[in-house]
Protein backbone atom coordinates (compact mmCIF):
# COMPACT_ATOMS: atom_id res chain seq x y z
CA UNK A 1 0.00 0.00 0.00
CA UNK A 2 1.15 3.10 -0.62
CA UNK A 3 1.12 6.02 1.63
CA UNK A 4 0.14 9.24 -0.40
CA UNK A 5 -2.54 7.13 -1.69
CA UNK A 6 -3.51 7.02 2.05
CA UNK A 7 -3.41 9.84 3.94
CA UNK A 8 -5.81 12.04 3.85
CA UNK A 9 -5.02 15.57 1.42
CA UNK A 10 -4.07 18.27 3.43
CA UNK A 11 -7.40 20.10 2.36
CA UNK A 12 -9.60 17.88 3.47
CA UNK A 13 -7.38 17.56 7.06
CA UNK A 14 -7.62 21.56 6.83
CA UNK A 15 -11.50 21.63 6.65
CA UNK A 16 -11.77 19.43 9.65
CA UNK A 17 -13.48 20.98 13.07
CA UNK A 18 -13.70 20.62 16.78
CA UNK A 19 -14.88 22.60 19.32
CA UNK A 20 -12.53 25.45 20.10
CA UNK A 21 -10.55 24.75 17.34
CA UNK A 22 -9.58 28.64 16.71
CA UNK A 23 -7.47 28.47 19.57
CA UNK A 24 -7.08 24.20 20.13
CA UNK A 25 -5.56 22.91 17.23
CA UNK A 26 -6.26 18.86 18.04
CA UNK A 27 -6.47 16.82 21.06
CA UNK A 28 -4.25 13.34 21.55
CA UNK A 29 -4.21 10.83 24.24
CA UNK A 30 -1.46 8.58 23.78
CA UNK A 31 -0.99 5.42 26.24
CA UNK A 32 2.04 3.00 26.24
CA UNK A 33 1.73 -0.92 26.79
CA UNK A 34 4.41 -3.23 26.88
CA UNK A 35 4.90 -7.28 27.02
CA UNK A 36 5.31 -9.28 29.64
CA UNK A 37 7.74 -11.54 28.63
CA UNK A 38 10.11 -9.42 26.12
CA UNK A 39 12.80 -6.72 26.43
CA UNK A 40 11.78 -3.07 25.95
CA UNK A 41 12.38 -1.92 22.22
CA UNK A 42 15.76 -0.20 23.38
CA UNK A 43 17.12 -3.30 24.95
CA UNK A 44 15.80 -5.88 23.15
CA UNK A 45 18.19 -7.24 20.10
CA UNK A 46 17.06 -7.66 16.93
CA UNK A 47 15.14 -11.46 16.71
CA UNK A 48 13.49 -10.30 19.87
CA UNK A 49 11.97 -6.76 18.44
CA UNK A 50 10.76 -8.83 15.37
CA UNK A 51 8.99 -11.23 17.39
CA UNK A 52 7.31 -8.38 19.20
CA UNK A 53 6.60 -6.91 16.20
CA UNK A 54 4.72 -10.16 14.74
CA UNK A 55 2.81 -10.54 17.71
CA UNK A 56 1.66 -7.46 18.13
CA UNK A 57 0.94 -6.17 13.98
CA UNK A 58 -1.51 -8.90 13.53
CA UNK A 59 -3.45 -8.11 16.97
CA UNK A 60 -3.89 -4.37 16.12
CA UNK A 61 -4.92 -4.88 12.63
CA UNK A 62 -7.57 -7.12 13.37
CA UNK A 63 -9.25 -4.85 15.68
CA UNK A 64 -13.12 -3.43 14.35
CA UNK A 65 -11.63 0.37 14.53
CA UNK A 66 -8.41 -0.58 12.24
CA UNK A 67 -10.57 -1.82 9.14
CA UNK A 68 -8.91 -0.99 6.10
CA UNK A 69 -5.97 0.23 7.76
CA UNK A 70 -2.79 1.45 6.86
CA UNK A 71 -0.17 -0.99 8.40
CA UNK A 72 3.49 -1.58 7.24
CA UNK A 73 7.15 -1.61 8.89
CA UNK A 74 8.91 0.70 9.23
CA UNK A 75 11.52 -0.44 6.69
CA UNK A 76 9.58 -0.37 4.20
CA UNK A 77 8.82 3.34 4.11
CA UNK A 78 11.36 5.95 2.53
CA UNK A 79 12.68 8.92 4.30
CA UNK A 80 10.52 10.95 2.97
CA UNK A 81 7.58 8.85 4.02
CA UNK A 82 8.41 9.00 7.40
CA UNK A 83 9.45 12.77 7.43
CA UNK A 84 5.87 13.19 6.33
CA UNK A 85 3.82 10.94 8.92
CA UNK A 86 6.17 13.00 11.22
CA UNK A 87 4.63 16.20 9.89
CA UNK A 88 1.10 14.92 10.25
CA UNK A 89 1.80 14.63 14.16
CA UNK A 90 1.43 10.67 13.17
CA UNK A 91 4.22 9.54 14.79
CA UNK A 92 7.29 10.59 16.76
CA UNK A 93 10.34 11.83 15.62
CA UNK A 94 11.81 9.36 17.32
CA UNK A 95 9.70 6.46 15.63
CA UNK A 96 11.00 8.01 11.99
CA UNK A 97 14.13 6.72 12.88
CA UNK A 98 13.49 3.02 13.41
CA UNK A 99 14.19 0.54 10.57
CA UNK A 100 13.49 -3.34 10.93
CA UNK A 101 11.76 -4.74 13.91
CA UNK A 102 9.43 -1.49 14.36
CA UNK A 103 5.81 -1.36 12.70
CA UNK A 104 2.86 1.63 11.93
CA UNK A 105 -0.59 0.96 11.77
CA UNK A 106 -3.08 3.25 11.57
CA UNK A 107 -6.85 4.00 10.48
CA UNK A 108 -7.89 5.55 7.23
CA UNK A 109 -9.46 8.76 9.45
CA UNK A 110 -6.20 9.05 10.51
CA UNK A 111 -7.78 9.39 14.29
CA UNK A 112 -6.28 6.03 15.70
CA UNK A 113 -2.39 5.83 15.22
CA UNK A 114 -0.55 2.74 17.03
CA UNK A 115 3.15 2.68 16.73
CA UNK A 116 5.21 -0.76 17.33
CA UNK A 117 8.31 -1.33 18.93
CA UNK A 118 9.01 2.71 19.46
CA UNK A 119 10.25 3.40 23.20
CA UNK A 120 7.43 0.53 24.45
CA UNK A 121 6.32 -2.13 22.39
CA UNK A 122 2.99 -0.63 21.85
CA UNK A 123 2.44 3.57 21.32
CA UNK A 124 -1.16 4.06 21.23
CA UNK A 125 -3.05 7.11 20.31
CA UNK A 126 -6.40 8.55 19.29
CA UNK A 127 -6.53 11.89 17.84
CA UNK A 128 -9.08 14.41 17.72
CA UNK A 129 -9.93 17.72 16.24
CA UNK A 130 -10.46 20.86 18.72
CA UNK A 131 -10.63 20.23 22.34
CA UNK A 132 -12.11 16.65 22.82
CA UNK A 133 -9.96 15.11 25.37
CA UNK A 134 -12.60 13.14 26.98
CA UNK A 135 -13.56 11.91 23.55
CA UNK A 136 -10.19 10.78 22.64
CA UNK A 137 -9.66 9.28 26.20
CA UNK A 138 -12.74 7.36 25.56
CA UNK A 139 -11.82 6.12 22.11
CA UNK A 140 -8.02 4.84 23.06
CA UNK A 141 -9.47 3.07 26.26
CA UNK A 142 -11.61 1.37 24.14
CA UNK A 143 -9.02 0.30 21.96
CA UNK A 144 -6.65 -0.76 24.56
CA UNK A 145 -9.33 -3.03 26.23
CA UNK A 146 -10.04 -4.85 22.88
CA UNK A 147 -6.07 -5.48 22.32
CA UNK A 148 -5.74 -6.74 26.24
CA UNK A 149 -7.65 -9.45 25.74
CA UNK A 150 -5.47 -10.29 22.53
CA UNK A 151 -1.89 -9.44 24.37
CA UNK A 152 -0.63 -10.45 27.41
CA UNK A 153 0.17 -6.68 29.24
CA UNK A 154 3.22 -6.25 31.68
CA UNK A 155 1.31 -4.61 34.54
CA UNK A 156 2.29 -4.60 37.83
CA UNK A 157 -1.03 -4.50 40.88
CA UNK A 158 1.40 -1.46 42.63
CA UNK A 159 2.96 0.28 39.90
CA UNK A 160 0.32 -0.29 36.79
CA UNK A 161 1.68 -0.55 33.27
CA UNK A 162 5.32 -0.95 33.20
CA UNK A 163 6.90 1.26 30.70
CA UNK A 164 10.51 1.39 29.13
CA UNK A 165 10.83 4.41 30.77
CA UNK A 166 9.87 5.19 34.51
CA UNK A 167 8.64 8.20 33.93
CA UNK A 168 5.74 6.80 31.55
CA UNK A 169 5.02 4.33 34.49
CA UNK A 170 1.31 3.95 35.92
CA UNK A 171 -1.16 5.04 34.20
CA UNK A 172 1.47 5.33 30.84
CA UNK A 173 -1.01 7.50 29.64
CA UNK A 174 -0.02 11.07 28.10
CA UNK A 175 -3.11 13.70 27.97
CA UNK A 176 -2.21 16.40 25.17
CA UNK A 177 -3.27 19.27 23.40
CA UNK A 178 -2.16 21.38 20.62
CA UNK A 179 -2.54 24.83 20.95
CA UNK A 180 -2.58 27.75 18.73
CA UNK A 181 -0.84 30.99 20.80
CA UNK A 182 -0.38 33.95 19.05
CA UNK A 183 -2.35 36.55 21.35
CA UNK A 184 -0.64 35.80 23.78
CA UNK A 185 2.73 35.59 22.19
CA UNK A 186 2.51 39.04 21.00
CA UNK A 187 0.84 40.40 24.62
CA UNK A 188 4.56 39.05 25.88
CA UNK A 189 2.18 37.21 28.46
CA UNK A 190 3.40 33.39 27.66
CA UNK A 191 6.24 32.62 29.77
CA UNK A 192 4.47 33.41 32.95
CA UNK A 193 1.59 31.48 31.53
CA UNK A 194 3.98 28.39 30.69
CA UNK A 195 5.47 28.91 34.12
CA UNK A 196 2.03 28.42 36.05
CA UNK A 197 1.19 25.26 33.46
CA UNK A 198 4.53 24.02 34.59
CA UNK A 199 3.85 24.17 38.17
CA UNK A 200 0.69 22.22 37.89
CA UNK A 201 2.72 19.33 36.68
CA UNK A 202 2.26 19.91 32.88
CA UNK A 203 4.91 20.04 30.58
CA UNK A 204 4.62 22.91 27.77
CA UNK A 205 6.63 22.24 24.39
CA UNK A 206 7.27 23.24 20.58
CA UNK A 207 5.36 21.74 17.90
CA UNK A 208 7.12 18.75 17.50
CA UNK A 209 6.69 17.51 21.08
CA UNK A 210 9.81 17.04 23.30
CA UNK A 211 12.58 19.59 23.16
CA UNK A 212 11.46 21.11 19.64
CA UNK A 213 10.81 24.71 19.68
CA UNK A 214 7.36 26.25 19.46
CA UNK A 215 6.81 26.98 15.72
CA UNK A 216 3.96 28.97 14.73
CA UNK A 217 3.15 29.99 18.15
CA UNK A 218 1.85 26.55 18.50
CA UNK A 219 2.68 25.20 22.44
CA UNK A 220 1.82 21.44 23.43
CA UNK A 221 0.51 21.11 26.77
CA UNK A 222 0.74 17.52 28.08
CA UNK A 223 0.56 16.15 31.59
CA UNK A 224 3.96 14.94 33.26
CA UNK A 225 3.15 12.77 35.99
CA UNK A 226 1.52 9.20 34.62
CA UNK A 227 1.81 7.15 38.15
CA UNK A 228 -0.18 8.08 41.15
CA UNK A 229 -3.87 9.36 40.00
CA UNK A 230 -6.39 8.22 37.56
CA UNK A 231 -6.84 8.62 33.51
CA UNK A 232 -9.88 10.79 34.26
CA UNK A 233 -8.28 12.57 37.00
CA UNK A 234 -5.65 13.59 34.55
CA UNK A 235 -7.74 14.18 31.79
CA UNK A 236 -9.99 16.23 33.91
CA UNK A 237 -7.12 18.50 35.17
CA UNK A 238 -5.72 19.14 31.81
CA UNK A 239 -8.91 20.01 30.41
CA UNK A 240 -9.61 22.71 33.34
CA UNK A 241 -6.21 24.05 32.20
CA UNK A 242 -6.60 24.41 28.66
CA UNK A 243 -10.03 26.26 29.18
CA UNK A 244 -7.71 28.98 31.30
CA UNK A 245 -5.40 29.10 28.43
CA UNK A 246 -8.08 29.48 26.08
CA UNK A 247 -9.51 32.26 27.83
CA UNK A 248 -6.29 33.54 28.68
CA UNK A 249 -5.58 34.06 24.53
CA UNK A 250 -8.66 35.13 24.09
CA UNK A 251 -8.50 38.26 26.33
CA UNK A 252 -4.90 39.06 25.11
CA UNK A 253 -6.25 39.38 21.93
CA UNK A 254 -9.00 41.41 22.97
CA UNK A 255 -6.91 43.71 24.43
CA UNK A 256 -4.23 43.88 22.04
CA UNK A 257 -6.49 44.68 19.85
CA UNK A 258 -8.06 47.10 21.97
CA UNK A 259 -4.88 48.54 23.08
CA UNK A 260 -2.59 48.25 20.50
CA UNK A 261 -4.58 47.76 16.82
CA UNK A 262 -1.97 49.34 15.49
CA UNK A 263 1.13 46.47 16.47
CA UNK A 264 -1.38 43.85 15.62
CA UNK A 265 -2.27 45.43 12.22
CA UNK A 266 0.95 45.87 11.31
CA UNK A 267 2.13 42.15 12.60
CA UNK A 268 -0.48 40.56 10.33
CA UNK A 269 -0.08 43.21 7.23
CA UNK A 270 3.46 42.81 6.94
CA UNK A 271 3.13 38.65 7.31
CA UNK A 272 0.39 39.01 4.65
CA UNK A 273 2.52 41.35 2.31
CA UNK A 274 5.62 38.32 2.56
CA UNK A 275 3.85 35.78 2.61
CA UNK A 276 1.84 36.60 -0.68
CA UNK A 277 4.48 38.26 -2.60
CA UNK A 278 8.14 36.78 -1.75
CA UNK A 279 10.13 34.53 -3.82
CA UNK A 280 12.27 32.71 -1.57
CA UNK A 281 11.23 31.66 2.02
CA UNK A 282 12.75 29.07 5.16
CA UNK A 283 9.81 26.70 6.03
CA UNK A 284 9.83 28.89 9.74
CA UNK A 285 9.52 31.83 8.75
CA UNK A 286 6.91 30.58 6.58
CA UNK A 287 4.82 28.76 9.62
CA UNK A 288 5.15 31.81 11.99
CA UNK A 289 3.87 34.51 9.29
CA UNK A 290 1.21 31.89 8.46
CA UNK A 291 0.01 31.95 12.46
CA UNK A 292 -0.15 35.75 11.70
CA UNK A 293 -2.30 34.95 9.01
CA UNK A 294 -4.49 32.54 10.88
CA UNK A 295 -4.57 34.68 13.85
CA UNK A 296 -6.09 37.43 11.34
CA UNK A 297 -8.75 35.08 9.86
CA UNK A 298 -9.61 34.75 13.75
CA UNK A 299 -9.85 38.57 14.18
CA UNK A 300 -12.32 38.87 10.96
CA UNK A 301 -8.77 40.92 9.33
CA UNK A 302 -9.53 38.12 6.35
CA UNK A 303 -12.82 35.97 5.57
CA UNK A 304 -13.71 33.38 7.47
CA UNK A 305 -13.19 30.65 4.85
CA UNK A 306 -9.50 31.42 4.20
CA UNK A 307 -8.79 29.43 7.91
CA UNK A 308 -8.42 26.12 5.66
CA UNK A 309 -6.39 27.86 3.27
CA UNK A 310 -4.29 29.12 5.99
CA UNK A 311 -3.96 25.65 7.78
CA UNK A 312 -3.39 23.53 4.45
CA UNK A 313 -0.81 25.78 3.90
CA UNK A 314 0.72 25.14 7.20
CA UNK A 315 1.39 21.52 6.36
CA UNK A 316 1.94 21.73 2.66
CA UNK A 317 4.56 24.14 3.12
CA UNK A 318 6.88 21.85 5.30
CA UNK A 319 10.13 20.11 4.03
CA UNK A 320 8.87 16.69 3.65
CA UNK A 321 5.38 17.69 2.17
CA UNK A 322 7.01 19.94 -0.58
CA UNK A 323 9.38 17.76 -1.58
CA UNK A 324 6.58 15.32 -2.26
CA UNK A 325 5.26 17.45 -4.54
CA UNK A 326 8.29 17.19 -6.95
CA UNK A 327 10.26 14.36 -7.86
CA UNK A 328 13.48 15.86 -8.49
CA UNK A 329 15.35 16.05 -4.92
CA UNK A 330 15.75 19.27 -3.75
CA UNK A 331 18.26 21.53 -2.07
CA UNK A 332 16.79 23.56 1.10
CA UNK A 333 17.23 26.50 -1.01
CA UNK A 334 15.24 25.22 -4.22
CA UNK A 335 12.68 24.47 -1.68
CA UNK A 336 12.65 27.99 -0.50
CA UNK A 337 12.21 29.07 -4.14
CA UNK A 338 9.26 26.64 -4.53
CA UNK A 339 7.47 27.44 -1.17
CA UNK A 340 7.73 30.99 -2.05
CA UNK A 341 5.68 30.19 -5.60
CA UNK A 342 2.80 28.01 -3.76
CA UNK A 343 2.32 30.90 -1.34
CA UNK A 344 2.14 33.27 -4.17
CA UNK A 345 0.04 31.28 -6.10
CA UNK A 346 -2.50 30.23 -2.77
CA UNK A 347 -3.00 33.60 -1.59
CA UNK A 348 -3.66 35.45 -4.94
CA UNK A 349 -7.32 35.23 -4.47
CA UNK A 350 -6.50 36.45 -0.83
CA UNK A 351 -7.34 40.19 -1.01
CA UNK A 352 -4.98 42.75 1.74
CA UNK A 353 -6.26 42.31 5.66
CA UNK A 354 -9.50 44.68 6.31
CA UNK A 355 -8.70 46.46 9.21
CA UNK A 356 -11.79 48.62 8.96
CA UNK A 357 -13.58 45.18 9.96
CA UNK A 358 -11.20 44.00 12.25
CA UNK A 359 -12.27 43.25 16.07
CA UNK A 360 -15.14 41.90 14.48
CA UNK A 361 -14.28 37.95 14.85
CA UNK A 362 -13.67 38.69 18.66
CA UNK A 363 -17.25 39.32 20.39
CA UNK A 364 -18.55 35.82 18.96
CA UNK A 365 -15.96 33.40 18.80
CA UNK A 366 -16.87 30.95 16.03
CA UNK A 367 -16.97 27.62 18.56
CA UNK A 368 -17.36 28.67 22.10
CA UNK B 1 30.29 23.33 43.28
CA UNK B 2 30.60 20.94 40.61
CA UNK B 3 28.59 20.24 37.36
CA UNK B 4 26.29 17.37 38.28
CA UNK B 5 26.57 16.14 34.55
CA UNK B 6 30.36 16.16 33.69
CA UNK B 7 31.48 16.42 37.43
CA UNK B 8 34.60 18.03 36.64
CA UNK B 9 33.85 21.36 35.62
CA UNK B 10 32.39 24.12 37.82
CA UNK B 11 28.39 24.78 37.40
CA UNK B 12 27.88 28.32 36.21
CA UNK B 13 24.25 27.45 35.31
CA UNK B 14 21.70 26.44 37.69
CA UNK B 15 17.98 25.64 37.49
CA UNK B 16 15.64 25.04 39.29
CA UNK B 17 12.07 23.66 38.87
CA UNK B 18 9.06 23.35 40.79
CA UNK B 19 6.62 20.60 40.05
CA UNK B 20 3.59 20.09 42.02
CA UNK B 21 5.01 20.91 45.77
CA UNK B 22 8.58 19.57 44.86
CA UNK B 23 11.65 21.70 43.69
CA UNK B 24 14.55 20.07 41.70
CA UNK B 25 17.33 21.65 41.11
CA UNK B 26 20.20 20.90 38.37
CA UNK B 27 23.32 22.75 38.12
CA UNK B 28 25.70 22.64 35.12
CA UNK B 29 28.96 24.22 33.58
CA UNK B 30 28.67 26.17 30.17
CA UNK B 31 29.38 23.54 28.27
CA UNK B 32 27.15 21.11 29.31
CA UNK B 33 24.35 22.97 29.42
CA UNK B 34 25.03 24.18 26.10
CA UNK B 35 25.45 20.26 24.76
CA UNK B 36 22.18 20.17 26.86
CA UNK B 37 20.39 22.55 24.56
CA UNK B 38 19.80 25.25 27.64
CA UNK B 39 21.33 28.13 26.25
CA UNK B 40 18.76 30.50 26.99
CA UNK B 41 17.48 30.38 30.54
CA UNK B 42 14.55 32.14 29.88
CA UNK B 43 12.78 29.68 27.36
CA UNK B 44 10.07 27.57 28.02
CA UNK B 45 12.47 24.22 27.13
CA UNK B 46 14.17 24.66 30.62
CA UNK B 47 10.70 23.22 31.87
CA UNK B 48 11.10 20.13 29.92
CA UNK B 49 11.48 18.01 33.44
CA UNK B 50 13.28 14.77 30.80
CA UNK B 51 16.26 16.76 31.07
CA UNK B 52 15.87 16.85 34.87
CA UNK B 53 14.42 13.90 35.27
CA UNK B 54 16.90 11.62 32.91
CA UNK B 55 19.97 13.42 35.97
CA UNK B 56 18.20 12.65 38.70
CA UNK B 57 17.44 9.09 37.70
CA UNK B 58 21.01 7.83 37.49
CA UNK B 59 22.20 9.66 40.14
CA UNK B 60 19.33 8.14 42.52
CA UNK B 61 20.19 4.70 41.38
CA UNK B 62 23.51 4.29 41.65
CA UNK B 63 23.70 5.48 45.25
CA UNK B 64 21.30 2.82 46.04
CA UNK B 65 23.89 0.35 44.47
CA UNK B 66 26.49 1.03 46.60
CA UNK B 67 29.20 0.05 44.38
CA UNK B 68 28.07 -3.56 43.82
CA UNK B 69 26.83 -4.09 40.32
CA UNK B 70 23.12 -5.48 40.25
CA UNK B 71 22.09 -6.62 36.55
CA UNK B 72 18.47 -8.10 35.99
CA UNK B 73 18.73 -12.22 36.08
CA UNK B 74 15.47 -11.66 33.14
CA UNK B 75 17.46 -9.36 30.53
CA UNK B 76 20.97 -8.63 31.78
CA UNK B 77 20.54 -5.24 32.10
CA UNK B 78 22.37 -3.34 34.60
CA UNK B 79 22.01 -0.11 36.56
CA UNK B 80 24.86 1.98 34.19
CA UNK B 81 23.17 0.94 31.39
CA UNK B 82 20.29 2.90 33.29
CA UNK B 83 23.22 5.42 34.13
CA UNK B 84 23.62 5.84 29.99
CA UNK B 85 20.11 5.55 28.54
CA UNK B 86 17.84 6.77 31.61
CA UNK B 87 15.43 3.75 30.56
CA UNK B 88 14.94 0.07 31.72
CA UNK B 89 15.67 -3.09 29.75
CA UNK B 90 12.23 -5.58 29.99
CA UNK B 91 9.36 -5.24 32.77
CA UNK B 92 11.03 -7.18 35.28
CA UNK B 93 13.73 -4.89 35.75
CA UNK B 94 10.99 -3.05 37.85
CA UNK B 95 11.09 -6.20 40.35
CA UNK B 96 15.44 -5.89 40.16
CA UNK B 97 15.74 -2.59 40.83
CA UNK B 98 12.75 -1.34 42.60
CA UNK B 99 14.95 -0.53 45.66
CA UNK B 100 16.86 2.16 43.75
CA UNK B 101 13.82 3.17 41.89
CA UNK B 102 11.66 4.24 44.77
CA UNK B 103 13.04 7.24 45.39
CA UNK B 104 13.07 8.12 42.15
CA UNK B 105 9.66 7.54 41.45
CA UNK B 106 8.74 9.37 44.32
CA UNK B 107 10.45 12.76 42.75
CA UNK B 108 8.36 11.77 39.51
CA UNK B 109 4.82 11.15 40.09
CA UNK B 110 1.99 12.35 42.24
CA UNK B 111 2.33 8.98 44.42
CA UNK B 112 3.90 5.70 43.78
CA UNK B 113 0.67 3.37 44.37
CA UNK B 114 -0.98 3.04 40.66
CA UNK B 115 -4.38 3.63 41.18
CA UNK B 116 -5.52 4.03 37.40
CA UNK B 117 -7.10 1.29 34.60
CA UNK B 118 -6.46 -2.54 35.52
CA UNK B 119 -6.42 -4.78 32.73
CA UNK B 120 -10.02 -6.97 32.95
CA UNK B 121 -8.33 -10.69 33.42
CA UNK B 122 -6.46 -8.71 36.40
CA UNK B 123 -9.08 -7.00 37.84
CA UNK B 124 -11.37 -9.45 39.00
CA UNK B 125 -8.17 -11.49 40.71
CA UNK B 126 -7.07 -8.14 42.22
CA UNK B 127 -10.68 -7.21 43.46
CA UNK B 128 -10.86 -11.07 44.87
CA UNK B 129 -7.87 -10.58 46.82
CA UNK B 130 -9.32 -7.08 48.18
CA UNK B 131 -12.18 -8.57 49.46
CA UNK B 132 -10.52 -11.43 50.72
CA UNK B 133 -8.13 -9.47 52.43
CA UNK B 134 -11.00 -7.03 54.19
CA UNK B 135 -12.78 -10.65 55.09
CA UNK B 136 -9.60 -11.67 57.04
CA UNK B 137 -9.31 -7.98 58.57
CA UNK B 138 -13.12 -8.55 59.59
CA UNK B 139 -12.76 -11.99 61.15
CA UNK B 140 -9.62 -11.29 63.49
CA UNK B 141 -11.78 -8.33 64.68
CA UNK B 142 -14.32 -10.79 65.32
CA UNK B 143 -12.52 -13.28 66.87
CA UNK B 144 -10.65 -10.32 69.43
CA UNK B 145 -14.35 -9.34 70.09
CA UNK B 146 -15.20 -12.69 71.04
CA UNK B 147 -17.78 -12.43 68.87
CA UNK B 148 -17.94 -16.28 67.36
CA UNK B 149 -20.80 -16.22 65.86
CA UNK B 150 -20.18 -13.39 63.14
CA UNK B 151 -16.14 -15.22 63.01
CA UNK B 152 -18.13 -18.21 61.88
CA UNK B 153 -19.79 -16.64 58.90
CA UNK B 154 -17.01 -14.96 58.21
CA UNK B 155 -14.75 -18.10 57.94
CA UNK B 156 -17.35 -19.82 55.63
CA UNK B 157 -17.28 -16.53 53.09
CA UNK B 158 -13.41 -16.88 53.51
CA UNK B 159 -13.58 -20.68 52.03
CA UNK B 160 -16.15 -19.86 49.53
CA UNK B 161 -13.54 -17.99 47.56
CA UNK B 162 -10.42 -19.42 48.32
CA UNK B 163 -10.82 -22.70 46.50
CA UNK B 164 -11.28 -20.92 43.27
CA UNK B 165 -8.57 -18.27 44.49
CA UNK B 166 -5.67 -19.94 42.72
CA UNK B 167 -5.20 -17.51 40.53
CA UNK B 168 -4.95 -14.93 43.50
CA UNK B 169 -1.12 -14.52 42.29
CA UNK B 170 -0.55 -10.70 43.34
CA UNK B 171 2.78 -9.64 42.25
Amino acid sequence: MKLDEFLISPAETARRHGPHDRIVMSSRVRLARNLRDAAFPGWAKKPERLKVLEAIRPAVESLPEMKDAFSEVMENLTTLDKQILVERHLISREHAAKGSGSGLVFNREESFCVMINEEDHLRMQALRPGLQLRQAWGAIDHLDSELEKKLDYAFNDDLGYLTACPTNLGTAVRVSAMLHLPGLVLAEQINPIIQSVNKLGLAVRGLYGEGTEALGNVFQVSNQMTLGETETTIVERLDKVLSQIIEHEENARQILLEKKPKVVFNHIGRAYGILANAHSISSKETMNLLSLMRLGVDLGLFPAEERSTVDELFIMTQPAHLQKQFSDKLSAEERDLLRADMLRDRLKHVSRPNTKKGGAGLDKPANS
Amino acid sequence: MLCSICKEKPATVHLTQIVGDKMQKLDLCEDCAKAKGINDPTSFSLADADVLFGLGASQEIEQSGGGVETKCPRCGFSQADFKKSGRLGCPECYKTFAEGLEGLLKTMHKGTHHSGKVPEALRANREQSDRLKLLQKKLAKAVEDENFEQAAQLRDEIKQITPRGTGLGVT
